[in-house]
């Protein structure tokens, strides 16, 4: 690929690229959401595929999570590729039968005579004063059901190549997007000015095609003494704390939650010996709770200290409590403190 | 103990529905209101849907009580054509006859006989294309069988043996012929409604000329995914047909669970501005007549329809529930729609193209031919006798390839199939 072609990009930017490149290489493919035609999206995520697309291949839909995703599903049993967006990844439940029960299963129950190509875009998780509506990270849910793939970026440049492989992916695919992070890498300290993804590495994005395989984590820092697996955008706070306070941490972006990839991470939790596992989202059955089992199935001679988890709590997204909610660089920072003594 | 009451109001109260009869009692349908044939004539399929709000409350009737196909609904069948229709339910009326007996037997799970609906799926799918797309629910072998699906393998279905298409995967009667335009069928109940709409979306942005029709029953109109449905098909003007089958029942919850005590399904259309029919669903030719609108409808772009077929589900719900405990015995014998199967044979026999030792015959040898159908099914296994797909299959399609924690798993039960079975099986 030349220099040239590569475009620096926030987030939205690069998932709006991302569906302008498929759109233009795949006839099949077709973006349907709430506000998503002529607007662009209510994240601007789609601004301007619509004018350049046309009408029938990025359109408005009815507010009926059910209705899109189930009008998604047999959209993808006629042989389009669907990419439907959820507005806000809370809204998501309406159409959970049509994912779990039938998206997820088409290709099992029908023994390969139907598919679900479908890739389900939505922004989640918190930080913006959005309350309980417009803050939660349903993503262990999706985890738990066989037959669907869990997605989610923590840079611009991942998140256009993971989209695209996700619509290429004959599976159906939840695409979350942490819209705390579409516009800059934010750190975990809310009173600090916002950095623009413009000074983060990860907003250098080709403007052609590329994609980055399903699957494979990343390792966004090689580190000695823990191993920190985390995703979305708490990559970036955990990155920020461990500067801050001059952690060795190897920090893993596990990029997609399922399928694992347990190789990268059972090969670092083995060197490091120490293991922490943070996210957003609530604790209480959370995907650390996964991840911490499969790390003692697979490391637990190598453990010098428990796993800790460092997650949101068990209560809903408070809407003035933000900041307490939030783990955050001094909820991380006691975690290092307890796993490095142990 | 009420919460809040004020002297000078009437208390507020609660109605639950309640169907008119129940065991012990002598069904009386003298109030089911049958109106003459072309009560409503056929209007052309250009219509406006609110220039026909009548026809969501009427009743779409070809066949009259002196067995004559009359009126402008008549879509005038050729003689052959309506044999082929009376075969047809009479395949699968013989079909659900041995496979409600080999699930008594203990040779299935499961099973769900369509006995007094055969035309709302017969006679609707003769009037379709062969390549239109049909979004079934549970109780439309009908769909299958006219589309000449081999017998066998929904027989293998029923009995997960190793001849089954689908693995073994799916609950009996849950098929998927993607190749006869059937699809997969699920038992969440309706979600086949938006995807119906989303299929025939594709078509119509596709400029194709291929239509979808879909299915359900009264009861699970009351599922959102219905209501989406229609709200998606209105919006985008699908070229889709949405029919519910009101057979009465929904297992033990009579059709005013889902709302009849107000009004009819058919009128659930207008709501939405989409055209909306009420048809007599046990007489095939007004079900063949009302399809045949709909599609001549959907296939010039003039928009989506609702039709209602007001039928009687004769038999229980599935082999799991006896209908003697929730319903009058003999409500299927007095039902004043009567039976699809006797009134076409009727018709046949008043033209003069059929007779009762003609009917006979086509009976035992449709049950003969079903027989020996049965047996060739059942060298292929019956359930839980061994003959199944073999073990690691379960976790295949999953994914389109198997992750490492699957075939991990995979390892483990091929692993306890061992222990089980010693090496014996390992050999096999």
């Amino acid at each position: 690929m030349s220099e040239s072609s590569i475009k620096t990009m926030n987030m939205i930017e690069a998932i709006n690229s991302a569906m302008d490149v498929m759109l233009a290489r795949d006839p099949e493919v077709v973006i349907m959401g709430e506000d998503v035609g002529y607007f662009g999206g209510v994240f601007r995520a789609t601004a301007g595929l619509q004018k350049k697309h046309g009408k029938t291949r990025v359109f408005d839909t009815p507010i009926t999570e059910c209705g899109i995703i189930g009008v998604g599903v047999g959209m993808a049993a006629y042989g389009l590729r669907p990419v439907p967006e959820i507005q806000f990844a809370d809204y998501i439940y309406p159409g959970l039968d049509q994912l779990v029960s039938e998206a997820a299963r088409m290709r099992y129950r029908s023994a390969n005579d139907f598919i679900c190509p479908m890739t389900v875009r939505s922004p989640f998780g918190g930080g913006i004063f959005g309350g309980q509506t417009h803050s939660q990270s349903p993503e262990s849910l999706f985890t738990h059901i066989c037959g669907i793939k869990t997605v989610i970026p923590a840079t611009p440049y991942d998140a256009k190549g993971l989209l695209i492989a996700a619509i290429e992916d004959n599976d159906p695919v939840v695409f979350f997007e942490p819209k705390r992070i579409y516009n800059g890498p934010f750190t975990g300290y809310y009173d600090r000015p916002v950095e623009p993804w413009s000074k983060h590495e990860g907003s250098a994005v080709p403007e052609d095609y590329y994609r980055i395989e399903l699957g494979k984590a990343a390792i966004v820092r090689e580190g000695q003494a823990v191993t920190v697996l985390t995703y979305g955008a708490m990559v970036h706070v955990v990155k920020a704390v461990v500067a801050e306070q001059g952690i060795d941490a190897e920090i893993i972006d596990l990029r997609t939650l399922l399928p694992l990839d347990i190789e990268t991470i059972e090969a670092s939790v083995k060197k490091t010996g120490r293991c922490m596992v943070v996210h957003e989202a609530t604790r209480t059955s959370g995907f650390g709770a996964e991840l911490a089992a499969q790390v003692q199935e697979r490391c637990f001679y190598h453990l010098e200290a428990p796993i800790e988890r460092v997650t949101g709590f068990d209560t809903p997204y408070p809407h003035s409590l933000e900041w307490a909610y939030f783990p955050g660089p001094v909820r991380l920072a006691r975690a290092f403190d307890k796993i490095m003594k142990d | 103990m009420a919460q809040h009451q004020k002297d000078n109001l009437a208390p507020l109260h609660l109605h639950i529905p309640e169907p008119k009869f129940r065991p012990g009692d002598v069904a009386d349908f003298s109030d089911v209101v049958v109106p003459p044939v072309d009560d409503i004539t056929r209007p052309d399929e250009h219509v406006q849907p609110a220039d026909i709000h009548p026809l969501a409350y009427g009743l779409v009737r070809v066949l009259d009580g002196d067995n004559q196909a009359k009126g402008s609904w008549n879509p005038g069948l050729d003689p052959d054509k309506l044999r082929l229709m009376l075969r047809k339910m009479l395949t699968v009326r013989a079909f659900d006859d041995r496979m409600f007996r080999a699930q008594r037997q203990g040779k299935t799970s499961f099973y769900m006989k369509s006995f007094g609906e055969e035309a709302t799926s017969v006679a609707t799918t003769m009037a379709l294309h062969r390549d239109d797309m049909c979004f079934p629910s549970y109780r439309q072998q009908g769909i299958l069988i006219t589309r000449d699906y081999p017998l066998v393998d929904m027989m293998n279905q029923i009995y997960s043996n190793r001849g089954d298409r689908l693995k073994g995967r799916q609950l009996p009667i849950m098929y998927s012929a993607k190749d006869y335009g059937f699809f997969s069928v699920s038992g969440n109940l309706t979600t086949q409604y938006p995807q119906a709409v989303g299929w025939a979306m594709a078509s119509a942005s596709r400029a194709d000329t291929r239509i979808a029709a879909v299915w359900c029953g009264d009861g699970s109109t009351a599922e959102g995914d219905f209501h989406s449905a229609l709200t998606f098909a209105a919006v985008y003007n699908a070229p889709v047909i949405f029919q519910v089958v009101n057979n009465q029942w929904a297992i033990s919850s009579f059709s005013g669970f889902a709302g009849s005590e107000r009004t009819t399904f058919a009128a659930r259309a207008i709501g939405y501005g989409i055209a909306g029919l009420r048809v007599d669903g046990n007489d095939a030719l007004a079900v063949y007549a009302a399809m045949q609108w709909a599609a001549d409808r959907a296939r010039t772009n003039n928009g989506p329809t609702l039709i209602e077929y007001f039928t009687y589900r004769g038999e229980g719900h599935s082999t799991s529930d006896d209908p003697n405990a929730y319903r009058a015995a003999e409500e299927y014998a007095l039902w004043p729609l009567g039976d699809p199967v006797d009134r076409l044979k009727l018709h046949l026999i008043a033209l003069g193209e059929w007779s009762e030792e003609q009917h006979s015959a086509l009976i035992t040898e449709l049950s003969d031919s079903v027989k020996a159908t049965q047996k060739e099914a059942e060298q292929n296994g019956i359930l839980g006798h061994g003959l199944h797909h073999p073990f690691e299959t379960m976790f295949e399609d999953v994914f389109e390839e198997m992750p490492w924690h699957l075939k991990e798993q995979c390892e483990q039960m091929l692993e306890e199939q061992h222990d089980k079975f010693g090496p014996e099986w390992e050999a096999r």
